[in-house]
């Protein structure tokens, strides 16, 4: 009998490892993770990899990597923070996936959303916290461009990272907001409501950067969901998703 | 430096909150504590569940039935009552939900405990209902009124995810100290960080120590 045991354990043993060693942890920013889903369902048709996700603000992850969350690999929402974990000996390399597109939107259609934000036709502007999200920082520098920045500012609700700014505005309890592109676009076109894309010189570039992490340095997983990355196909997902 | 308007907004708001919830939990409770109805199983059950709910779950539903969109909030707005997402009042009125269970709970406890013997007492000497209730059975049930003061007031403090989902982080309005340490954390100010949540963790310990002595003062003087 407790031969049985020993044997079906050690068969136990066997029946995971591969499905164990097999796995990756990703940490994503708010704004990418609908797109990673869609990269992570092609990534484990054709690999039978698969990626675990997690997503939150960038400043949020990026505390929790510090802070030692077991994470493999960061797509971040900026350059300055995989930069900085790589200068603290946390990440080994990083490069560009994508850059982002900071777009006006609400829910009601037909709109005229330029004319609405600059004569203060609303009573809630949603904004991603400047602090923590690098869109929050973008949607920061283009009302300031737009010389709004001041007149907002009674009007404005924060977000802690885009996933809850996207939610102030599609519940309808902010008339209108500063989302990532990605939020309301898919699959070439916009899902639905009124939008306006941001001119790309009211806020300097996001580009928006992913880092290795120490754990995950040597994990065949994120070598081959990297080099799946660099394919076409993988990047017309990205694209239709609204990045450039 | 720590912003103190924020200390200022957690302060008021959970002087309303408690206010707000004594003068909804007591009837509640003692009708709870007395009533025979069938319908006492089902009322203790919707006061219970703000407790075992995710805090998500309440403000997402909150945020979706005060929502303009919604019927209940076009209803609201119908009777002049402004749209509550973003407002002071309306993280008043999601943490008054949210905290309910633990001011009804000591409420319940201390109305029970009385049992009916001092009310049949009084009303022998021909005391009207009303008079039995306020000169009776509250003084009475001041240990469980305290006590449901201070549980309620100190939850308020640390309420986190309701006011995450429907208060958008305002200052002045709607940034409150759970909210603004979890900020410092992702900035990683740990500093800040630490005065805030140090200073609220002594507090709520000083708060309930409090409340456990006097109570037993209380206990052993009338026993």
């Amino acid at each position: 009998m407790l031969r049985l045991w020993r044997i079906s354990l050690i068969v136990l043993c066997f029946w995971f490892k591969p499905l164990y060693a097999a796995s990756a942890i990703v940490a994503v920013a708010n704004n990418f993770y609908g797109p990673m889903k869609a990269l992570n369902a092609d990534f484990s048709q054709q690999t039978e990899h698969a990626l675990q996700l997690s997503t939150g603000s960038t400043g949020q992850l990026y505390a929790q990597i510090v802070n030692g969350a077991p994470f493999d690999l960061f797509f971040a929402a900026d350059t300055l923070r995989p930069q900085t974990l790589i200068e603290k000996g946390l990440g080994s390399s990083s490069f560009t996936y994508a850059q982002g597109c900071l777009v006006l939107w609400s829910t009601s259609p037909g709109l005229d959303l330029v004319s609405l934000l600059t004569q203060q036709d609303f009573t809630h502007l949603a904004i991603a916290d400047p602090k923590l999200a690098p869109y929050g920082l973008a949607a920061q520098q283009s009302l300031s461009k737009m010389a709004l920045w001041q007149a907002v500012q009674a009007k404005l609700v924060l977000g802690n990272g885009l996933n809850p700014t996207y939610q102030f505005i599609a519940s309808g309890n902010a008339e209108l907001g500063f989302v990532a592109k990605s939020q309301v676009f898919k699959q070439g076109q916009y899902r639905e409501g009124s939008v306006w894309q941001v001119p790309i010189d009211y806020y300097q570039p996001i580009l928006q950067d992913a880092v290795i992490l120490r754990k995950g340095q040597n994990n065949p997983v994120i070598n081959a969901f990297i080099n799946y990355l660099k394919t076409e196909r993988a990047q017309a997902i990205i694209k239709s998703y609204g990045y450039q | 430096m720590v912003d103190w308007l924020v200390v200022a907004t957690t302060l008021k708001l959970a002087f309303i909150v408690t206010a707000a919830l004594l003068v909804i939990g007591i009837p509640i409770s003692w009708w709870l504590s007395h009533s025979q109805s069938r319908f006492k199983g089902v009322v203790e059950a919707v006061c219970t569940l703000p407790m075992v709910l995710p805090p998500t779950v309440l403000g997402f539903y909150l945020l979706v039935l005060l929502s303009p969109n919604s019927a209940f909030g076009q209803a609201l707005d119908k009777l002049g009552i402004a749209q509550l997402p973003f407002s002071f009042a309306g993280i008043a009125v999601a943490c008054t939900i949210h905290s309910l269970p633990f001011v009804i709970q000591p409420l319940k406890n201390a109305f029970e405990a009385i049992g009916s013997q001092p009310a049949e007492v009084a009303a022998t000497l021909r005391a009207s209902p009303s008079d039995t209730f306020f000169h009776v059975t509250l003084p009475l049930a001041w240990p469980g009124i305290f006590s449901a003061s201070i549980m309620g007031f100190c939850h308020t403090l640390g309420e986190f995810g309701v006011v995450l989902m429907i208060g958008g982080n305002i200052p002045g309005k709607t940034r409150v100290m759970s909210v603004e340490i979890y900020n410092y954390v992702e900035a990683l100010e740990y500093g800040k960080a630490h005065l805030l949540a140090g200073g609220l963790m002594l507090f709520s310990f000083a708060s309930l120590l409090l409340m456990h002595w006097v109570n037993n003062r209380y206990r052993l003087r009338f026993s």
